[in-house]
């Protein structure tokens, strides 16, 4: 026994325990089973229940265990005839409050309150008479409001309010009449409600249920498979819980980083487009009446062989180009990057990190010499400052917005720069309206205060970084009146900013595409960047640079080597070096140029030069700037490939399309925004001949000439990827049961790397300040065009809704796009919450309908890309970053008339 | 300040003004300033006097002469006879019920004569709204030593030596409260005053805070001093409009004085209060909830610990206090602790403010020294019991957190432990006086609705519970008790008990052990016999005439409101049972009880 160590008796036995526990830990810690219907893991104890009531000796009545801190010499007793006495008759009580009839309750098997009374021997409900009863709320489109089973736990309204931090339900009513209610207790859908469903999670009885789950299947009879979400960038740990093919529903993984239990909207209602009747099931090839016919694998498969040797003799290998996908897993991005290199002989391979984080990989790999994000989500709730800028993370990252929030609950400090006044803008104790565009100025006002006023981290600065000098002498060209016009904020706003910035040590900085999606993009990283580390938080816990990744596998499509540039693991195609090591591994000789981008593959095949493009998984057509422009280059290509699960916008277009192996059909691994690698798991088969779709790209190299060994995930993985990148090196699949691992992870004893950059011995060395000047928008409002138009994602969709869009549920939260607009600017339009209106553009116009909102400033359009019918993309400008070629989806000068 | 010949101090309680006191005292004014005496006669309104059955009752100093149940017309004969003429006008005295005694001066009356105030100590004496008075009764000299004289460690010192206990209920002991919270670390912390005064029946707290708000604000002030606060809250229920309108004035005046503020008395001691308006949850008196509730949250409570000394509002550490507790600490600062603590019990010191009520001929607020006996302040005081015919049965003490004390234990002392002995509590001082007309298993009930109604509904016993026991006690009353019953209510009240999060749970079944303690046979009739002993309970009534004690008077005949009733004249009336809706109309109107 640890003799530092309090101690305290539990039935008698004496055992230790750390300050700060309560009774229910240690006893639970010792495998002393004390039961209870209202703890929940990381929320505030309640004592609601009174079922984990323990008998303190001394204290004048009993005691919740899970509130009551361990105290030394404390003497407890779990279950003495009292207690038991007590909690029998709390489960009766509970049993007699509703309708607790087991039968069709879809919690048959997994209630608490079920288990709770077979444990106590409870056959009969003593209690007999009416009580009160709220009638089921099934107004919703996803969970089932069922008061009559409700006990009144308050774990739901623990996990609105404690851990995913939504604040939408709480207890209503009084004394008989007590019910679980939103704000005006309105159903869900009218109410703060985002859907995450946390509370169903929560519920230990049948009160709330996932209405899609309904009648699908008992507890028991379902297989439970882990996975990871194949949303956002977050990485969400999940279980699929799986009958007779099908995912019936799913859950979140207790305990799992990084998401901890909490699930956002999509990740758990968002499984079914998997089941969708609209899935491609069988080849299809486009015939002479320009109709896409069935085929069968071999047919398709041929053709695509023939008509790309075709095309390289007569063009050569760079005539053909292709888009990876970045919502597959990493093995199937590794084989199409391995096709186009080593059986087609091009680095022309790019994928959607194109549109959105290339100037994160770009921008940081220049300033401290890895391109992703420097700490992990585990560091969100424990952050002390926050910085959130260009980032809507309670909508595009709803579980890491949900720790943003708990670190705010917890004390920390938040600062939000962002144009719209996002959802985690209502958490900020500062909110700086910026304009849009404006970031690098602003930054380098925020860098004029803190320099001036002494507060950068001088020793940190010497010791770990290069280009000081030079950057003090341009941030000197922003004072703060100067960076504050151009920002559209006030003078004191910008100074207070800096100075809280520099208040706490460290300060984590978390930003999105309003950082990246801008002819500035590169500029922007490399301010949040510079910022950082002159406040000398780069390198510590709760500090960094902190890109949020938009797809579920962005970072692992760059870290696979889908990328003009980049071999897997970020091994340079222009160093020898790393060409010959692949040459050698590959058994091939390979080009020694970079290859196209993405918008340079279309300035290519308008001017002739590609003839054959392979889109795999990724919908160009809806998801591109200037769609009019995207959808002329995808007619006129020679050759279009498509790998897909539905047919998209994009796929009418296709020569051949290879219908692909959904999310949950394939074995393989993500990597998420924290460079964790996370493994994928096979849940249910593919329908119809679907195949994965690495499967078809090795299928093709076979037909190229190239036989390659590996025949599932976990061969690409183990034996190619992780011996071939040395960041993944450390990373097998055996080591990825759990958790994953984060790379860097260079050897099979190492735990992976949770924070970059330690202590500022940044991967480059010495890390690189870059002085920077702001550089406007390359379009701005003018009088034809007065408005701004700022693009993104909404929380209901995702992408351009291929799955989404098929999910029951989704579609009715959110059944179309909006334009939205300030109140201000609404009414000098005379346009009214509702009302169609056009909104136009240099390059196109689209009917909406408008919302206004007070979350848009005046000046300010909003819009999203997810629907096709007013598809943000028919306005946008096709500008671009000069480094990372990432267009300027965050601005272009658009005009909104009332329709 | 300006001297007056006489001043007219006519009160301004609440109980009061319900009664009229308002017109009357406008038309005092009118009727003074009419004979040309506004420069001799002062009218002031004060805040409750206490003998609220009264109202509206007034005081004519320097004589004392008490006068009772004004009305409008009373006054022009009220000034031209006592005020022009020097003679006091007789008809308006108190008369003694019982004796029937005419009593002019206050001070003889025995409802006043036998209290001791230190709470009340301004009560009915000065003009609630002037800060002038209180100071010129010695107010703010108690902050003026505390702030300039002693250090934070004398003044808790001075505190726990006078042994005051909680007056909210609990009595947990101040000055040991209030050293926690100064020895908890923090640079922020918080001083409360709960004033959110829920018991049926009670209203001391809202007395005090008409009658005198600076005793409160001053008390506060002395707390925050003692542990190191600079600002705190009054949560005051919103349906005390005329308390929450007197201590805003108060404040304001004090702010005003330099007695509240970033400089208070030029000491350099900042301390500063808000009003915070409760929504009138009775759950809301309970300390985390009442936290919560100004945080702007659902007042829902929350275990403890962290207690509030150590984890408050907003976390902070936190003193909480009642309003009570508040009014002593000025006169404990200044008259020392021993002096308070020379008075009452050895458990109990100091006075102790009760809310006398129910079937007492003297409803009123009293003040009695700790250790005088109930039957005392019933008898004494309270003038015992008004119907003739009815006898005294019970007193219930602490409302719905509380028990019923039966005649036998009527000599008890006000202790806080001989109460509990007894199975009723102190509680923040209700005190209902029933007779031989209340059912004591419908009082259980009534009680018990109440609980159930206010209870947060957050933890099970107390929400699932309660609302079985008032189902039992519903179905008693009702004449379908069962022979389990008893044993059911005997199984969950002291799980209820033991159970519940917070203290309306942990006491809510008090009421109903307390009345099986002393009045089982009375449950056992309702379930055994269907009858109601005390006849009150409507569902167990049939009522017949008995033509015995029947004087053939008609008054049921008359008051009968569906011609249930016949009767002629030199006939004993009968009752048609198939009319009757047992309105009990005919029962309470007999001046015989010749109705059963």
């Amino acid at each position: 026994m640890d003799t530092n160590q309090p101690t305290m008796s539990i039935n008698g036995t004496m055992v230790t325990f750390t300050p700060g526990q309560t009774i229910l830990e240690v006893a639970w810690e010792r495998g002393i089973d004390i039961p209870t219907l209202c703890y929940l893991k990381d929320a505030s104890p309640t004592g609601a229940c009174r079922i984990c009531l323990v008998e303190v000796k001394g204290a004048r009545t009993l005691v919740a265990s899970c509130a009551m801190p361990a105290g030394p010499g404390m003497e407890v007793t779990t279950d003495s005839p009292e207690v038991h006495r007590s909690r029998r008759l709390n489960i009766e009580l509970l049993l007699a409050s509703g309708n607790h009839n087991c039968l069709t309750c879809e919690k048959n098997g997994e209630c608490k309150l079920q288990d709770l009374a077979y444990a106590y021997g409870i056959k009969e409900i003593r209690f007999q008479g009416q009580t009160q009863q709220y009638p089921k709320d099934d107004s919703n489109p996803l969970i089932t409001r069922d008061f009559s089973r409700c006990i009144l736990c308050g774990r739901c309204v623990q996990a609105c309010n404690d851990l995913q931090v939504n604040r939408a339900i709480g207890y209503g009513y009084r004394g008989a009449a007590s019910k679980i209610v939103t704000t005006g207790d309105r159903p869900y859908q009218e109410s703060d409600c985002v859907f995450c469903g946390q509370c169903v999670e929560a519920c230990p009885v049948g009160a709330l249920t996932e209405k899609k789950a309904k009648g699908l299947a008992r507890s028991w009879e379902t297989k439970k498979v882990r996975t990871t979400c194949p949303y956002c960038g977050v990485g969400c740990q999940m279980w699929l819980h799986v009958k007779a093919g099908r995912i019936v529903k799913v859950t979140a993984v207790e305990d799992a980083q990084p998401n901890r239990g909490m699930l956002c909207v999509k990740g758990r209602f968002g499984y079914d487009f998997v089941h969708s009747p609209e899935r491609l099931t069988t080849p299809l090839i486009k015939g002479e009446d320009g109709q896409h016919h069935p085929a069968t694998w071999d047919q398709a498969l041929d053709l695509v062989a023939t008509r790309l040797k075709q095309i390289k003799k007569k063009h050569g290998a760079n005539a053909i180009a292709g888009v990876s996908c970045a919502r597959s897993i990493n093995e199937d991005s590794y084989n199409m990057q391995k096709l186009f290199r080593a059986a087609i002989g091009t680095n022309n391979i790019d994928h959607c990190a194109r549109v959105c984080h290339a100037p994160t990989v770009a921008g940081l790999a220049a300033s401290f010499g890895s391109g992703a994000m420097t700490n992990s989500f585990a560091d969100f709730d424990k952050a002390r400052l926050i910085f959130v800028i260009g980032s809507n993370i309670t909508e595009a990252h709803p579980v890491a917005g949900a720790l943003v929030k708990r670190a705010v609950a917890k004390g920390a400090q938040l600062i939000v720069a962002d144009p719209r006044f996002t959802g985690i803008a209502e958490s900020a104790h500062i909110y700086v309206p910026i304009k849009v565009g404006s970031d690098v100025a602003f930054i380098n006002g925020l860098m004029n205060v803190i320099i001036s006023e002494g507060l950068q981290d001088q020793a940190y600065i010497d010791r770990c970084t290069t280009g000081y000098a030079d950057l003090v002498a341009k941030v000197a060209e922003y004072p703060p009146s100067k960076a504050a016009r151009i920002a559209g904020i006030g003078v004191d706003l910008l100074r207070e900013t800096a100075r809280k910035l520099a208040s706490v040590k460290p300060a984590m900085l978390v930003y999105t595409l309003g950082i990246t999606e801008h002819t500035c993009g590169v500029n922007n990283v490399r301010s949040t960047a510079n910022l950082q580390m002159l406040l000398g938080n780069v390198g510590f816990e709760c500090g960094g640079v902190n890109p949020l990744r938009g797809q579920n596998n962005v970072q692992g499509a760059c870290d696979m080597g889908a990328l003009p540039g980049d071999y897997p693991g970020y091994q340079k195609v222009e160093n020898p070096a790393a060409r010959h090591k692949f040459e050698e591994a590959w058994g091939v000789k390979m080009p020694r140029k970079n290859g196209l981008m993405i918008p340079q593959m279309f300035e290519g095949i308008e001017q002739g030069e590609i003839k054959a493009l392979w889109v795999f998984g990724e919908n160009l057509a809806n998801t591109e700037p200037d769609i009019r422009h995207v959808e002329h280059c995808l007619k006129s290509v020679e050759f279009l490939i498509c790998n897909d699960i539905f047919p998209t916008e994009t796929t009418r277009f296709a020569d051949v399309i290879f219908p692909a192996a959904a999310w949950s059909e394939d074995d393989g691994t993500f990597a998420n925004s924290e460079r964790r690698v996370q493994r994928v798991r096979k849940a249910v088969e593919p329908p119809g001949q679907a195949k994965p779709n690495w499967w078809i790209f090795r299928e093709v190299a076979g037909r190229l000439g190239q036989e390659w060994k590996s025949k599932s995930g976990q061969d690409i993985w183990d034996k190619e990827v992780s011996e071939l990148a040395p960041l993944f090196k450390g990373i097998k699949y055996s080591r990825l049961e759990n958790d994953g691992l984060q790379w860097p992870c260079p050897d099979k004893n190492h735990p992976g790397t949770a924070c970059m950059h330690k202590e500022g011995r940044f991967t480059c060395g010495l890390g690189n300040f870059e002085a920077l000047d702001w550089t406007p928008p390359a379009e701005v409002p003018d009088k034809k065009y007065p408005l701004v138009l700022s693009t993104g994602r909404r929380l209901y969709h995702y992408h351009t809704r291929t799955q989404t869009g098929r999910c029951g549920g989704l579609n009715d939260l959110l059944g179309q796009e909006t334009a939205d607009i300030s109140l201000a600017d609404a009414a000098e339009l005379g346009v009214a919450d509702g009302d169609m209106v056009r909104v136009s553009s240099r390059r196109g116009q689209v009917m909406v309908k408008a919302r206004v909102t007070r979350q848009v400033p005046k000046g300010l359009v909003w819009m999203a890309f997810h629907f096709r019918e007013g598809n943000a993309n028919w306005l946008t400008n096709p500008v671009y970053d000069p480094i990372s070629l990432t267009a300027e989806y965050k601005a272009c000068a658009v005009r909104v008339e009332k329709a | 300040m300006k001297r007056f010949r006489q001043h007219m101090l006519i009160c301004g309680g609440t109980g009061c003004q319900a009664a009229g006191s308002v017109a009357v005292k406008d038309a005092l004014v009118k009727e003074i300033a009419k004979q040309g005496m506004a420069d001799e006669v002062a009218v002031v309104e004060t805040g409750c006097n206490g003998f609220c059955a009264m109202g509206p009752v007034m005081v004519v100093y320097p004589e004392g002469t008490f006068y009772v149940a004004l009305e409008e017309k009373d006054i022009p004969e009220l000034v031209s006879e006592h005020i022009v003429k020097g003679r006091p006008v007789e008809r308006l005295f108190y008369k003694e019920p019982k004796t029937k005694e005419v009593i002019p001066d206050m001070l003889d009356i025995p409802f006043f004569a036998h209290q001791q105030l230190i709470a009340l100590k301004n009560r009915g004496i000065l003009d609630a709204e002037s800060i002038d008075e209180y100071i010129a009764r010695d107010g703010y000299k108690a902050l003026a030593k505390a702030l300039t004289e002693m250090t934070p460690e004398q003044i808790i010192a001075e505190v726990k030596t006078s042994g005051l206990r909680g007056r909210g209920g609990a009595g947990f002991p101040t000055g040991l409260k209030w050293e926690f919270c100064s020895k908890s670390a923090g640079e922020v912390k918080y001083v409360l005053c709960n004033a959110d005064e829920g018991d049926p029946g009670a209203f001391m707290d809202r007395s005090i805070l008409e009658a005198d708000p600076h005793s409160v604000v001053e008390g506060m002030t002395i707390a925050a001093k003692a542990i190191g606060s600079h600002e705190g809250y009054v949560y005051c229920r919103a349906e005390y409009p005329l308390a929450v309108y007197r201590l805003q004035l108060a404040i304001e005046q004090a702010r005003e004085y330099g007695l509240l503020g970033d400089n208070i008395l030029d000491t350099g001691f900042a301390f500063d209060l808000h009003i915070y308006q409760g929504a009138g949850a009775f759950v809301c008196g309970e300390e985390t909830a009442l936290m919560r509730s100004i945080e702007g949250k659902r007042g829902m409570p929350r275990p403890r610990p962290p207690f509030p000394a150590v984890a408050g509002l907003w976390n902070r550490p936190t003193v909480l206090n009642n309003v009570e507790t508040w009014a002593n600490i000025p006169q404990i600062i200044q008259n020392g602790g021993a002096w308070y603590a020379a008075i009452g019990t050895e458990g109990s010191k100091g006075t102790k403010v009760f809310a006398l009520t129910g079937h007492v001929n003297n409803i009123g607020l009293v003040e009695v020294p700790m250790g005088t006996s109930l039957r005392s302040i019933i008898y004494d005081i309270g003038g015992g019991i008004p119907k003739k015919h009815r006898k005294f049965k019970a007193v219930q003490l602490g409302g719905p957190s509380g028990g019923c004390v039966p005649e036998a234990h009527l000599d008890t002392l006000c202790d806080y432990e001989a109460i509990a002995k007894v199975g009723a509590i102190m509680g923040s001082g209700g005190m209902i006086v029933m007779d031989d007309s209340t059912c004591m298993v419908d009082m259980a009930r009534f009680f018990m609705d109440f609980v159930q109604e206010e209870s947060c509904g957050k933890c099970t016993p107390c929400r699932e519970g309660t609302r079985r026991m008032l189902q039992i006690l519903e179905k008693i009353v009702e004449g379908h008790g069962e022979p389990g019953d008893l044993d059911t209510l005997e199984e969950l009240a002291p799980m209820i008990q033991t159970s519940s999060l917070c203290g309306l749970g942990q006491t809510g079944p008090n009421p109903v052990l307390s009345t099986l303690r002393y009045f089982r046979h009375e449950y056992e009739a309702h379930i055994h016999d269907k009858k109601c002993p005390a006849k009150s309970c409507v569902a167990l009534l049939e009522f017949k005439v008995n033509e015995e004690k029947c004087k053939q008077c008609g008054l049921c005949f008359k008051n009968c409101p569906v011609d249930a009733i016949t009767w002629e004249k030199k006939q004993p009336a009968a009752i048609h049972l198939d009319k009757c809706i047992k309105c009990k109309t005919c029962f309470e109107n007999c001046k015989f009880d010749a109705i059963d």
